[in-house]
């Protein structure tokens, strides 16, 4: 059976006035940006300023109460939008399915939507075992996997689907130092194998410093501005240098300011 | 009041799954794996337990009605009492009830500890929509395997009637007179209602507890929440239902 014939050509995305609310809380306030085909582009803030939310909005796992998400001109809220535009998002706890090896977890998108023939679709779960550097993972369960392994795992999943637009969700989270330095530098050197769009949630100061073309900084569901890496460790604005560069101060906690 | 908006709003999320799951009837084709893996968990394995409880059911219709008629005579009525009732009755919601309890209680717990892991959500994103992989396929399976167990059932029941009806010493009915009675009274209808009944019960079954699983919130105390209340709702339906087709079956 023959692949089906789709776009590897990575996709715009365009953010306008987007606003979400739980109950009285409104989560994410009129964010508007838009990023480029091929760009890796970091949105950045602190836990509970919306980040996640925002995200799911582009892959129509959330309804926006206001504003749109366009990708490559096409509503995102629409869902025949990610049948024509291969979309993958790369949950923060891995979402991989726990019933299934991780070989059967990276060929489930492929399975189900028939695209290559049994010796197809070993070789191309292989070479995405092989670039992820977890061969050896491959007839082991989720539960068997270390925290690092099973980002990885969750990457080479959306990879396979060879999306367009790739969405991670705190890919670096929970993670020891060099471990998230290595998630890094895949999201980083993915561009260089695969067409793609990535959209990256983050507080990961050194992911989003290191591997971005732009960072958009959001706080308190406000998207505060969009910027290169350059330009941010520069920035003025005292919410946002506080925001990259931290000081912690025992003598005066913010937690008692902040009471 | 809260209550009642609970109910009504169970129903309505659940009719709305079923529609959507018969929307994605047209993949069963490539879902046909999974059909049958759901054949064999759902069916198969549900069987034995299926026939030792009708078995034992049909034994104590017998001794109960041998007891109760032999003061009065009329013993050779059991045949026609056990055919009937559990033909029409007992071999439908006996089947329903182990199919909730064994059968609904794995499916919610299932599709809700993929739920709360957001396994469902990431099957979304794959444009693999829970309703096609999840719900449609045992959707199909039940309604395939379930005239097969309440059949089970029933003639299961027959037999374990006999079988006291002969043996206990103040029954002592032969065979021949018992199922000639049976047969007298038992119409091809009647069974043809016990296996309606048991079609429509565990299509409620099964879309009961995928629904639940599938508005699952929170942890692992939510999903033994989510199991109780789909066992719980399904056996009300299932009784509620029970009467109003009964009523209309008469």
């Amino acid at each position: 059976m023959m692949a089906e014939e789709h776009s590897t050509q990575p996709v715009a995305v365009e953010v306008k006035a987007l606003t979400k609310q739980f109950g009285d809380q409104v989560v994410v306030n009129q964010a508007s940006f838009e990023v480029r085909p091929g760009e890796i582009f970091v949105i950045m803030g602190p836990s509970g300023a919306g980040k996640s939310v925002l995200l799911r909005h582009l892959i129509n796992l959330e309804k926006a109460d206001s504003g749109q998400v366009l990708i490559d001109g096409l509503d995102a809220a629409d869902a025949s939008t990610h049948r024509k535009i291969r979309t993958a998002l790369v949950f923060q706890a891995g979402a991989l399915f726990n019933s299934m090896n991780v070989f059967d977890n990276l060929a489930y998108y492929p399975r189900e939507h028939r695209l290559y023939g049994r010796k197809i679709l070993r070789e191309k779960v292989e070479r995405m075992l092989a670039i992820m550097n977890i061969e050896n993972a491959a007839k082991k369960l989720p539960s068997e996997l270390s925290g690092g392994m099973r980002k990885r795992v969750a990457i080479a999943r959306a990879l396979i689907i060879e999306p367009q637009l790739l969405l991670y969700d705190e890919p670096t989270s929970e993670l020891d130092p060099v471990t998230a330095a290595n998630i890094s530098e895949i999201i980083g050197t993915l561009k260089e194998e695969f067409a793609v769009t990535s959209v990256v949630v983050s507080h990961d100061r050194d992911l989003a410093l290191g591997v971005a073309d732009r960072v958009a900084i959001m706080i308190g569901g406000r998207l505060l501005t969009v910027a290169t890496p350059e330009e941010l460790k520069q920035s003025k604005d005292p919410e946002i240098a506080d925001f990259l560069n931290p000081k912690i101060d025992v003598h005066d906690p913010r937690f008692r300011r902040l009471g | 009041m809260k209550t009642a908006l609970n109910i009504l709003e169970a129903i309505g999320s659940s009719l709305i799954l079923l529609f959507q799951a018969l929307g994605q009837i047209f993949s069963l084709p490539r879902q046909l794996g999974r059909t049958i893996d759901y054949c064999f968990h759902i069916g198969y394995l549900t069987f034995p337990i299926v026939a030792i409880l009708s078995f034992f059911l049909g034994a104590v219709l017998a001794l109960q009605t041998g007891y109760s008629l032999e003061f009065a005579g009329g013993q050779e009525l059991i045949g026609r009492i056990v055919g009937l009732a559990m033909a029409r009755e007992l071999a439908p919601l006996i089947t329903a009830f182990l199919l909730a309890g064994r059968v609904g209680s794995a499916i919610t717990a299932e599709i809700a500890s993929m739920t709360v892991y957001q396994e469902v959500d990431a099957m979304r994103t794959m444009q693999t929509p829970p309703e096609r992989v999840l719900v449609m396929p045992r959707l199909v399976a039940i309604f395939i395997m379930m005239p097969s167990l309440a059949m089970v059932a029933i003639i299961i029941g027959w037999f374990g009637g006999a079988v006291v009806a002969q043996h206990v010493e103040f029954i002592g009915l032969d065979p021949t007179s018992y199922w000639s009675n049976l047969k007298s009274v038992v119409q091809f209808k009647d069974v043809l209602n016990g296996l309606l009944k048991a079609q429509i019960f565990g299509m409620v079954i099964v879309l009961v507890a995928c629904n639940q699983g599938l508005i699952t919130r929170g942890g692992p105390r939510e999903i033994g929440f989510s199991v109780t209340k789909s066992v719980v709702s399904s056996m009300f339906m299932v009784l509620l239902l029970d009467y109003c087709l009964t009523r209309i079956l008469m």
